[in-house]
């Protein structure tokens, strides 16, 4: 071997080392670094009262409730619509036009960028259709962008179900919604949930697109009837509470806060999703 | 009786299903027409030239301007320079990850690039902001020492916005790169190995072209992810229309929209539209470009 050929070996070699190093060492900083800003600023009372002067208390229950309601929403809207949409490709479409139209708007929709959602949102949901910048406006804002993730999801899962399933149930005079409730939905389950979670985990972590439609109400509601009345009032998720934080109120020890509080969230979001489809290929190889 | 019922909900079931399945087209055509609804009066009333291609932003003054010029060159440009950056960080680590690592090592830097996914962009704009602009500020003004005309920035600039954006895009064209890597065919490695080049030449002569769609793919979405991102860069980049220069206090498209949506009134809040508007003809090239390499790629197949 010549040695410029060696030396060529080297150099790239250390650069790969190198990038790799730099990936894992950034995610370690970045850990650390909120950490050591933040975690000191997490106690029971920053999660459990909302920041008021008069009072005196630092808090983020608002935000977290907020974060909650518009989670929740969020997917009763979208599992339906999103598995609804996957079934219909995966079982009932045939090939064509139709089908490829929807793929490819699934396909646009996931491209699109947050604050496109928002703008859309706010001009559509808040403004149009009058519900002001509310957690329900972001809901539905918010149900469109994480659409394509349940959808794609379930069809992957409704793929991997062997279709021997699908002919035993038909063989047994199952009709075809009646084989897709009692069949193909449980096995496809654990796929369909991992969707689910990965939605969850992108709108806990987004901002910009509620941040136009779901505005900053940091309120906590007093009771139940209020709590349902919050759905359109405006409502800050952590994200935007971070935001805010971060810039027009300058309170830099409530952003390193949350943001201890949003990396555990989505941490754990991720390590379930890796638990879950750890489980998944197990059950497909059987 | 019964089967009169179940066939009844069986019809239902479908056209439900349908419906279901429609509503992503009736989605992406709504946003379409309302981006181009809300994002022409502007165009018509400040003029397309006025609009486009002048520089100067002041929306408030007693005689506005609303040339966005400088906004779009910042989004182009910043998008161009953070990939240039992020691209060959990333891609080397996918070379790591598919082709180097052991089994263990791989899966710990694996899930140390889906955190890195999974991270919120206002964190990342939390750190650029409270660790990488002082240090920016630092070496502006060591450059700038004894400068007159530079405008001090206090390292939120341009530089900055460069370097989180590059960051972000990191994870996404790791694992899209690693996933193409790996699925080139051993047969490939063996026949340039028995030929006499060495792992590296391998790596960088042979699997790499061959995984060269997948590769593709990863940076058009890390493009799309970068133009397309606003909280983060909004936290780094200044407050100013200016010449997208390094140490330049800069506006992007979108952090233009996030940061004055907030207050704008009447025309100016038309053109901020506008800018929704020319941020989307944008981000669906993008689409198309992804689209079509895809299709290019299952052909190819």
């Amino acid at each position: 071997m010549t040695s410029k050929r060696k030396i060529k070996d080297t150099v790239l070699s250390g650069l790969i080392y190198l990038c790799t190093g730099f990936s894992v060492a950034l995610l370690m900083f970045i850990i650390i670094y909120v950490l050591y800003k933040g975690v000191r600023y997490v106690n029971w009372s920053f999660l459990t009262t909302v920041t008021s002067a008069l009072k005196g208390t630092i808090g983020i229950a608002g935000n977290i409730v907020n974060t909650l309601m518009i989670v929740i929403i969020t997917m009763l809207i979208v599992i339906p619509i999103g598995v609804g949409s996957a079934i219909y490709l995966n079982e009932y479409a045939k090939p064509g036009p139709l089908v490829n139209l929807i793929e490819f708007a699934t396909e646009t929709l996931s491209g699109i960028p947050s604050i496109i959602f928002g703008l859309f949102g706010m001009m559509f949901f808040v403004e149009s259709l009058h519900l002001g910048y509310s957690i329900l406006a972001g809901s539905l804002t918010l149900s469109l962008m994480v659409l394509p993730l349940v959808t794609r999801n379930t069809q992957e899962a409704l793929r991997s179900v062997p279709d021997s399933y699908r002919q035993g149930a038909i063989g047994l005079a199952a009709g075809k919604w009646q084989m897709i409730r009692t069949i193909l939905l449980p096995s496809a389950m654990p796929g369909i949930i991992t969707g689910v979670i990965l939605a969850i985990g992108r709108i806990v972590g987004e901002s910009a697109a509620l941040l136009c439609t779901a505005g900053s109400g940091k309120a906590l509601p007093k009771n139940f009837i209020k709590l349902l009345g919050k759905i359109k009032q405006s409502g800050g998720t952590l994200t935007t509470q971070l935001y805010l934080s971060a810039t027009s109120e300058g309170d830099f020890n409530t952003a390193f806060g949350i943001a201890v509080v949003l990396l555990v969230l989505v941490f754990a979001i991720n390590l379930l999703t890796k638990a879950l489809s750890a489980k998944y290929d197990v059950t497909r190889k059987k | 009786m019964k089967l009169a019922k179940n066939k009844l909900i069986e019809g239902f079931a479908k056209w439900l299903f349908a419906f279901f399945g429609v509503v992503a087209i009736f989605a992406v055509c709504s946003i379409t027409f309302y981006m181009i609804l809300k994002g022409m009066p502007a165009i018509a009333k400040v003029g397309m030239s006025e609009l486009l291609f002048k520089t100067s932003w002041s929306p408030t003054s007693a005689n506005p301007s609303y040339g966005i010029l400088y906004i779009i060159m910042a989004s182009l440009l910043a998008t161009a320079t953070s990939v240039l950056i992020g691209v060959p960080i990333a891609l080397f680590t996918a070379i790591f990850l598919a082709e180097i690592a052991n089994k263990k090592i791989a899966s710990i830097v694996t899930s140390a690039i889906e955190l890195l996914a999974a991270i919120p962009s206002v964190i990342y704009g939390l750190l650029g902001a409270m660790v990488l602009v002082p240090m920016i500020y630092k070496l502006e003004k060591l450059i700038f020492a004894g400068s007159l005309t530079h405008q001090f920035t206090g390292g939120s600039n341009m530089l900055a916005a460069i370097i989180v954006l590059a960051i972000m895009i990191l994870p996404t064209v790791v694992s899209v790169s690693m996933t193409s890597i790996k699925a080139v065919s051993n047969n490939l490695r063996f026949a340039s190995l028995a030929l006499g080049a060495t792992k590296i030449e391998t790596i960088f002569h042979v699997v790499i072209p061959a995984a060269k769609s997948g590769i593709a793919t990863g940076i058009v979405l890390g493009i799309g992810r970068a133009l397309g991102e606003a909280m983060a860069i909004n936290m780094v980049a200044g407050g100013c229309v200016n010449l997208p220069l390094p140490f330049n206090s800069v506006r992007f498209l979108t952090t233009q929209i996030v940061s004055e949506m907030g207050y704008a009134e009447g025309l100016h809040r038309e053109v901020l539209f506008t800018v929704g508007l020319v941020l989307f003809a944008f981000i669906m090239i993008v689409n198309l470009v992804l689209q079509r390499i895809r299709k290019k790629a299952i052909d190819n197949d």
